[in-house]
């Protein structure tokens, strides 16, 4: 799983039927410490609970469609949480 | 299977059921040489890694499953090791 921020939502005007219930999002992948890293990518939401601004962690490929319900649909990425803190240890406690 | 090095936490209260009650560890990629890569990862832990040690990391989706004993995790990295010494052949 990957840290990702959502940068806004997408609204499709046609999809397959297995898509339709779920939530698409755009999401900005991101580093440990929270800056933009690569392209952005549309992630189905699996929590439902996310929106703009918000930080989540997402999931690829197969994972991605087990983390919907119903699961067998064709995804590429998925949201699995949304992320209250990320806590990266200060090098003091890490020695 | 990666090595890395646990360098932090992910705290997180909306979820997939699967991710209840476990914990989410950020581990930093390590080459060869023990040297960071600069890549993470966002694992789930299946040994009571802690921070600062150097892990092995399962990096892929089935076998991950298998060790989470649930077919439809959506779950692909886990923390299956704690590393103690890394020895390469000199070349």
């Amino acid at each position: 799983m990957l840290l990702g921020r959502v940068i806004g939502t997408v609204v499709p005007a046609v999809l397959v039927d297995e898509l339709s219930a779920t939530p698409l999002l755009w999401v900005q992948p991101l580093t440990r410490d929270g800056k933009a890293e690569g392209d952005p990518l549309v992630c189905a939401d699996g929590t439902r609970m996310a929106g703009p601004g918000q930080i989540i962690y997402w999931v690829a490929s197969r994972e991605a469609a087990l983390a919907l319900d119903p699961w067998f649909v064709p995804v590429d990425d998925a949201i699995v949480g949304l992320v209250d803190d990320v806590r990266l240890y200060t090098p003091k406690e890490l020695r | 299977m990666i090595l890395g090095r646990i360098v932090g936490n992910v705290v997180s209260t909306i979820h997939h059921s699967i991710v209840e009650g476990r914990k989410l560890l950020v581990a930093e990629r390590l080459d060869s040489n023990g040297c960071p890569t600069g890549g993470y990862v966002i694992a789930f832990d299946a040994i009571g890694a802690g921070q600062g040690e150097t892990v092995l990391i399962l990096d892929e989706g089935n076998g991950a499953r298998q060790i989470l004993d649930d077919a439809n995790a959506p779950v692909r990295s886990i923390v299956v090791g704690i590393v103690d010494a890394v020895e390469l052949e000199s070349s």
